[in-house]
């Protein structure tokens, strides 16, 4: 067979010096062992430095007593609990906050993306507004507001707002009922499981009969007949055995049911409002980069506009959507570390923070930390980019 | 050039009567009367910018018209959704750039819509398109995605994918113009059979041999007016209007 550049000499003539590939080569590996030595310094100059100041190094200190009280454990956490706890609490504290993150930005994103470009002139501006607004003030700042302008200044425990007596919302933070399972309630969850399986099971017998004839069934009944009908009635007939452990006012504050510390609402909120401004820009550019033929094509094949957008514009957005959505993701869990600015007791408050202060091995203290984002940007980046590939066009 | 056999029938098809388009101040479209009968084969040219996509555009309400009526199987067209996709479902319509959908396949590109707004069953709908594709002979690359596919074979899909709504009317918009010579006859020659079949057809086009072998009435369009409508042997032989003459001296160069 023929190959174009068979003809061509892999390497030049002359000497090795002339050849690019090879001198390439040789700087790359000049600069790995450039680099590898001053790592290699750094680590060998800290060590020595801690060595002669009497600090320990290792990792043994993360099995020590930490003694130190956490404002929001997600796991049992006391007094005795170790230095290596306060890193898992950090941990699941920084992945509470980014998860509730991601979520509320992508769908405040997408809700404000889609409006950018609708014919409705008010909703247009209103989310042009939103945009420029939350991308163009420091996140630090927007924290801050809404830890101290807005959350930190609701009236006082006595004075809270109040949904129907159940939620309550004040300077002390978030107050929702606590759910107590009692015996039995074992049931209604087994009844839940099972009605969700029948309803996949469904959607997926509904699927291979519109291939057969062509209809549908209601599954907008169906569904949520099985998924929440079942469980609810099972729930009913075994004797309702939840119970709600309801927050009341027990003195300045109020005790039982869930409390959402001011400091993760504050984080929450402006995680998710900051980074949904930049998502909806992502999204309307992402819908606008669909060439408008497709449209076109689309309303000429009759097909309307909400199935437009669906079938042919938003698949064919992604493609340019996804890849910058996984920045922000990254950016949304990064950012969560300014977190320490309010105290809400993430990874770096508590582990870099506190057991830091105590224990002193920056090093080790440091690199775990540092570990941790890389660890989890490069999980997100993977999840991502799988889904890229099974969402990519195949062109020639 | 044997030509193809009229059938065209005394049923109108596609009436516009006094349309009228503006693009702000620009008058695009003046006074635009012309009957389409069902069976009728119509091509129309006209210099760049005269308005022809702006006119074929209007029948299926890609573009909207200020004044005047359109008149689509005896339903007239309104801003209203319902009418307009109505209406669309009996108007297929091939553009110069195909504008075939890149992520789906070509069996899916002509499924899409038989499936979802036609309801039609799946099994149902891939068999109909498999019947089109066979017809424009892309059968074989029925699972490839148009990325995948010359130009040519692109806009044989995208009138497969047009054919799958059993449309009662097809608009072609310059279905050749974006193709490289090579290509063009594949495309003509199936423009050609689906004439031969007796499909109502309006085209915009510079195939001046199209023309001759099929058009009923060949259309002469210049700022926004019909300037000439005649069969093609009197329009070719002995256009009328000097604007005709120039335009045709123009494109047949002599
Ligand atoms: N969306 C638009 N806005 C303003 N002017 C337009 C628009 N679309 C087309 N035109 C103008 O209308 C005229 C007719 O366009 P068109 O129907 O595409 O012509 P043709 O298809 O005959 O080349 C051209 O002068 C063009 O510049
Ligand atoms: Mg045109």
């Amino acid at each position: 067979m023929l190959r174009p550049f068979d003809s061509l000499p892999r390497r030049g003539r002359g000497p090795l010096w002339r050849d690019p590939a090879a001198r390439a080569l040789v700087f790359q590996v000049l600069l790995l062992i450039g680099l590898a030595s001053v790592i290699g310094l750094l680590v060998h100059n800290t060590l020595q430095n801690l060595d002669a100041r009497g600090i320990n190094t290792g990792f043994d200190f993360l099995d020590n007593r930490a003694g130190f009280s956490i404002s929001q454990t997600l796991i049992s956490y006391d007094g005795n609990s170790t230095y290596g706890r306060t890193f898992v609490i950090g941990l699941l504290n920084t992945l509470l906050v980014s998860a509730l993150g991601i979520v509320a930005a992508t769908i405040i994103g997408f809700t404000v993306g889609i409006a950018r470009l609708s014919p409705n002139y008010l909703l247009a501006k209103l989310a042009t507004v939103y945009v420029e607004l939350f991308r163009n003030i420091p996140l630090l700042l927007q924290i801050l507001f809404w830890y101290i302008a807005v959350i930190r200044s609701m009236p006082s425990p006595r004075q809270s707002l109040s949904l129907g007596d159940m939620v309550f919302l004040n300077g002390r933070g978030l107050f929702v009922p606590a759910p107590e399972p009692q015996t039995g309630f074992w049931f209604s969850v087994a009844a839940l499981l099972a009605g969700s399986v029948a309803a996949m099971l469904m959607a997926r017998h509904n699927r291979q009969r519109q291939s057969r004839t062509g209809r549908r069934l209601p599954m907008g009944w169906i569904i949520p007949a099985l998924v929440l009908g079942l469980p609810v009635m099972v729930f009913l007939v075994s004797g309702s055995p939840l119970q709600w452990d309801v927050p009341a006012l027990k003195g300045f504050n109020f005790s039982g049911g869930l409390t959402v510390l001011p400091e993760l609402l504050a984080l929450w909120i402006a995680l998710s409002i900051y980074t949904a401004a930049f998502i909806a820009e992502i999204v309307r550019s992402g819908i606008q980069s669909v060439p408008k033929g497709q449209t076109e094509a689309a309303r000429a094949l009759s097909l309307p506009p909400r199935l437009t957008m669906n079938q042919v514009i938003i698949p064919q957005a992604m493609r340019v959507i996804i890849p910058q959505m996984t920045s922000q993701y990254l950016n949304l869990i990064k950012n969560s570390s300014l977190a320490t600015a309010i105290g809400y007791p993430d990874l770096v408050a508590v582990f870099a923070g506190t057991t830091l202060n105590q224990v002193g091995q920056s090093v080790e203290i440091m690199a775990m930390t540092m570990a941790v984002y890389l660890v989890l940007s490069l999980l997100v980046s993977l999840l991502m980019n799988i889904y890229n590939a099974r969402t990519a066009l195949r062109e020639r | 050039m044997g030509s193809v056999q009229t059938t065209s029938s005394d049923i109108p098809m596609i009436e516009l009567q006094r349309l009228n388009k503006w693009y702000g101040e620009f008058h695009v479209l003046r006074d635009i009367d012309l009957t389409v009968r069902k069976g009728e084969r119509i091509v129309i040219c006209g210099p760049s910018g005269s308005g022809k996509s702006t006119m074929i555009r209007c029948i299926n309400h890609l573009e909207e018209h200020q004044a005047g009526d359109v008149i689509v199987n005896g339903i007239t067209m309104t801003r209203d959704v319902k009418r307009v996709e109505q209406i669309r479902r009996h108007v297929g319509m091939v553009f110069q750039h195909f504008n075939l959908f890149p992520h789906l396949s070509v069996l899916d590109n002509c499924c899409l819509s038989p499936v979802w707004v036609k309801k039609t069953p799946r099994k149902k709908a891939v068999d109909t398109a498999m019947m089109y594709l066979e017809r424009v002979k892309i059968a074989d690359q029925a699972h490839k995605y148009p990325g995948q596919l010359s130009g040519g074979q692109q806009q044989r899909v995208a009138i497969a994918r047009s054919l799958c709504m059993h449309p009662d009317v097809m608009l072609f918009d310059e279905p050749t113009s974006a193709l490289d010579p090579e290509m063009i006859k594949e495309v003509l020659d199936v423009m050609i059979e689906l004439a031969e079949e007796g499909m109502t057809m309006l085209c915009v086009t510079h195939e001046m041999g199209f023309a001759r072998t099929v058009a009923d009435r060949v259309i002469f369009m210049d700022e926004g007016q019909i300037i000439e409508e005649n069969d093609p042997e009197t329009f070719f032989n002995h256009p009328r209007s000097p604007r005709t003459r120039a335009f045709l001296g123009q494109i047949l160069g002599h």
